[in-house]
């Protein structure tokens, strides 16, 4: 009886090994037919090495150290770009938010500017202030600055305007307000635009460093392509992929923290 | 009978819609005395719930006066606790902490205040719970102890159970009529339901609808605890529920949306 029981509960509701089983068949199954299909020549070892080179080629970088060197200047590129870029989105969408005559004045240019693909302005950069570190992390930052900047104006604009009676009736100064009312019910939107920025910083920084740079894991893969070396690249990619994932996974954490009263669906 | 609390002489409020201006108060007298539970009832459409929140300082751009222990109504504020029909709570904050909003739960007179009014509303135990793991009824008493902890002089409450169930709403009327007979806080509770009305208040205030006026003002003087089975409740209903017919009746004639 009680054996039947157990049964039916394991048929109904999967545990979590079984969830991240499923999640893990498709590229499993992938990466055996890629590995069987260039093991047996049927497709190009040159234009796709097989994952066993690819795992050979990623142990003797990461022994060498140089894997671990490159690595470090690229996720120093990102975070500080993320943290220049995502702090002024942040600062500025609070400003905007929460002052009507901020959004008036700021806003047009601001959406103006986000227009601009980010590509576009390259040339300038680099102009401007050359190949080295800055033009990298002003890249950078002026891709992590827009998610940030318009979810935390949303967040502001969209709390209940029914929670701001109760604000009144409670004899919130307008001081409380933004920080009893305003911030609290603006967080959710605001982490979800740090996730966005955070995954643009990523992909920003492998446009900085595939154009010009001497170091970091975006040369390491223009590098490898001069030189034919294809697995390197397949490293680099899967490098960045790690990367972002890895932060994306601690910002969710940290927002399952913030968020613990929030009462959504959760599948 | 000494200085009202609550003074509203000569109300007028009208709105203005895509229909033209619609009256929506129309002369209203009501003096209200410390101490005293008043419920406000009639049909949709009536003016009840704009006359609480005009009460509540919630609204404005009246005619008439409307005075609190002989001040004029300036604006929302915490001598006016108000109730809305829904809870309202702050969703990120725990029962204790939504209590205590803007007041600091560290200071031990606070601290000790909130926990007499958790115990007052019954709400032992879910002191750090989350408002998504309340039920309405508990939803709304952490609202009702929200706004005692201020003290306020008079209490507003807008259909305050109109969306909880038959029996939970016969409980937060008991705990209600507890919380009015132990501290003694002038209330104006706003309702649809008869029963309600005749049961909770000390004079029963029936409005009617376009333009919304007083009809009449029935004082209930059965003594407390009050039970609806008896006769002298089901006489006063009835009286009620008449004066309540007529201006339904009127309601229809005059082609009201309903």
């Amino acid at each position: 009886m009680s054996n039947q029981t157990l049964t039916v509960r394991t048929a109904g509701k999967p545990g979590k090994a079984a969830i991240a089983g499923y999640g893990l068949l498709l590229p499993a199954a992938l990466l055996i037919a890629w590995q069987t299909l260039g093991h047996y020549g049927i497709i190009s070892e040159m234009l796709f090495p097989t994952p066993y080179t690819i795992a050979e080629s990623f142990i003797s970088l990461a022994a060498s150290g140089d894997l671990w060197s490159h690595f470090k200047v690229s996720a120093v590129r990102a975070l500080t770009g993320f943290l220049l870029g995502g702090g002024l989105g942040l600062l500025l969408g609070l400003m905007v938010g929460l002052f009507r005559q901020s959004e008036k004045l700021l806003d047009p240019t601001l959406q103006m500017i986000r227009m601009i693909p980010s590509l576009a302005v390259v040339p300038l950069f680099i102009l401007w202030f050359g190949i080295g570190e800055e033009s990298k992390v002003l890249l950078i930052a002026k891709g992590a600055f827009f998610p940030l900047y318009i979810n935390t104006f949303m967040g502001i604009r969209g709390v209940d305007n029914k929670l701001f009676e109760v604000a009144r009736v409670l004899g919130f100064s307008r001081r409380q307000q933004i920080a009893r009312l305003v911030l609290p019910a603006a967080v959710p939107n605001i982490m979800l635009g740090v996730r966005l920025s955070l995954g643009l910083s990523w992909l920003g920084l492998v446009v900085a460093e595939l154009i010009a740079s001497t170091s970091g894991i975006g040369y390491m893969m223009s590098d490898a392509r001069q030189f034919a070396d294809t697995p390197v690249v397949f490293v680099g990619i899967i490098v960045f992929a790690a990367a972002g994932l890895v932060s994306d996974i601690a910002v969710r954490l940290l927002e399952r923290r913030l968020l613990r009263w929030k009462d959504s669906y959760q599948g | 009978m000494g200085e009202a609390l609550l003074s509203i002489t000569a109300l007028n409020k009208s709105f203005g819609t895509a229909a033209g201006q619609v009256q929506a108060l129309h002369d209203v007298d009501l003096q209200v005395q410390e101490g005293e539970f008043i419920t406000v009832i009639g049909p949709s459409g009536c003016g009840k719930s704009t006359l609480l929140r005009i009460v509540a300082g919630l609204d404005t751009g009246y005619s008439g006066k409307v005075t609190l222990e002989g001040t004029e109504i300036g604006g929302p504020g915490i001598d006016k606790g108000f109730i809305f029909q829904e809870h309202r709570l702050f969703p990120w904050l725990t029962v204790e902490k939504n209590i205590a909003s803007d007041l600091p739960l560290g200071k031990p007179e606070i601290r000790r205040k909130v926990d007499e009014l958790i115990e007052l509303v019954k709400l032992q135990g879910f002191e750090k719970s989350y408002p998504r793991e309340l039920s309405g009824g508990m939803a709304q008493r952490v609202a009702i102890a929200r706004a005692l902890l201020r003290n306020p002089r008079i209490l507003l409450l807008d259909e305050p159970f109109g969306a909880l169930d038959a029996f939970t709403r016969a409980h937060m009327q008991s705990v209600l009529l507890d919380i009015w007979r132990r501290n003694r806080t002038t209330m104006i509770f706003v309702t649809h339901d008869i029963d309600e009305a005749v049961f909770l208040g000390t004079r029963v205030v029936i409005l009617e609808p376009r333009p919304g006026r007083i009809r009449k003002i029935v004082p209930i003087d059965l003594p407390f605890p009050r039970k609806k089975t008896t006769s002298s409740f089901q006489e006063l209903r009835l009286k009620v529920l008449n004066v309540f017919e007529k201006v339904d009746e009127l309601e229809l004639t005059d082609g009201a949306g309903i």
